[in-house]
């Protein structure tokens, strides 16, 4: 049923990934309700859903950039992200 | 803290179903696509990352995206000011105001290919209205189907005709809105028309604005329909935007994995720069 779909387990893992992250977002929204907004160091007030917004959107960019600009392999990018990530959720 | 009733979020699945359906799992199928490499049959082969370093680094893409901007740059210079220049000398009340609503509104019911299809008949010059005028008439040499400039000032002119009236009518729905005791008040204190523009019709309209330059961004960044029909990306390249290059990769090459990753970078692009524009044009009325 999902064969034109075309899957393949990196991608999968990709959503996987993805969708537990809003999982994750969504338990810590029943458990503790209102989004934790609060301002951060870029002046912008952020709840936790446009911290995970940020940090994936700034991993798109961060490995698009490496891609175009040095090329494989991924692991400074991947290494990058994480610590973009984990900024996001502390500072942003 | 006060619990709050969240029931209401239930009346949100059917739109989550909704979009889940006709926009997630497509999409989730491009990101699957960006990955690999078909020739048909729905049998694919693995490809990696290939096909993004690709795209990233190609001349004919950075040469798109660069129209791409600066098509959607241009027609927002021009339209938001225009369009805001317009809904500010419509009438407030009476007779007038119904007229020129639906005058304004008549372009955007136009379907796009319609749009594209006339303005090509228009301009073209040798037996368009405006193409024969300018050519014989005024003796002004401008032909679209030659010349990159004249392509250019046609695609323009058409968005700016077919959209303006966007801005138009968001702007008026914000001006109409304001009480009329903000003016009594700018009268008493001799305030210039200039100022009551800057400090009272501006700022009222602030939120109706962000959401005609964020449509108006949205929709010139993506446009293909118009420009496909009126000059089908030419002169040479010199009109195919991104969306135009796009179709030509995935439907006229049949390259499926490139063209993947390219709309992917296409809507990362998109994403960024509405995610920008917005936060900084709310960014104030959250803190």
């Amino acid at each position: 049923m999902l064969s034109w779909m075309a899957w393949t387990w990196p991608t999968a893992l990709l959503f996987i990934g993805i969708f537990s992250a809003i999982g994750v977002l969504i338990i810590a929204e029943i458990r503790h309700p209102g989004g934790a907004a609060r301002k951060g160091v870029l002046g912008l007030t952020t709840t936790r859903g446009d911290r995970l917004f940020i940090s994936l959107l700034g991993t798109s960019y961060i490995f698009l950039a490496w891609l175009g600009l040095v090329g494989m392999p991924l692991w400074w990018p991947l290494g990058l992200s994480i610590a973009w990530g984990i900024f996001c959720f502390w500072k942003v | 803290m006060k619990t709050e009733n969240q029931k209401a979020w239930f009346f949100v699945l059917p739109v989550l179903a909704l979009v889940a359906f006709n926009a997630l799992i497509p999409m989730m199928t491009v990101v699957n696509y960006s990955v690999q490499e078909t020739f048909g049959d729905n049998v694919f082969f693995w490809q990696g990352l290939d096909w993004f370093q690709q795209i990233l680094r190609s001349d004919r893409f950075h040469a798109a995206l660069g129209r791409q901007f600066m098509f959607t740059f241009l027609i927002l210079i021009i339209e938001v000011p225009l369009g805001i220049a317009i809904a500010l000398s419509m009438p407030r009340k009476g007779f007038w105001v119904p007229v020129c609503l639906v005058l304004m509104a008549l372009p955007m019911l136009i379907p796009w290919n319609v749009v594209g299809a006339m303005w090509n008949i228009f301009t073209l010059p040798d037996i368009g209205l405006l193409g024969y005028f300018l050519n014989h008439v005024l003796g002004i040499s401008y032909d679209m189907t030659q010349d990159p400039v004249a392509a250019w000032v046609t695609i323009v002119t058409m968005d700016v005709w077919h959209w303006t009236s966007l801005v138009v009518l968001l702007a008026y729905a914000g001006l109409v809105s304001i009480p009329d005791a903000y003016y009594q008040a700018a009268k008493i204190d001799g305030a210039s028309n200039w100022a009551v523009f800057r400090f009272i019709q501006l700022p009222k309209m602030k939120t109706v604005l962000t959401i005609a330059i964020l449509l108006r961004f949205m929709d010139s960044f993506n446009i293909y329909t118009e420009p496909f029909v009126l000059t089908g990306g030419g002169p040479g390249n010199s009109t195919t935007l991104l969306s135009i290059d796009l179709v030509k990769i995935a439907l006229g090459q049949f390259d499926l994995g490139p063209a993947a990753a390219m709309s992917l970078i296409y809507f990362a692009i998109t994403l960024l720069v509405s995610w920008l524009f917005y936060t900084l044009m709310t960014k104030d009325d959250l803190n």
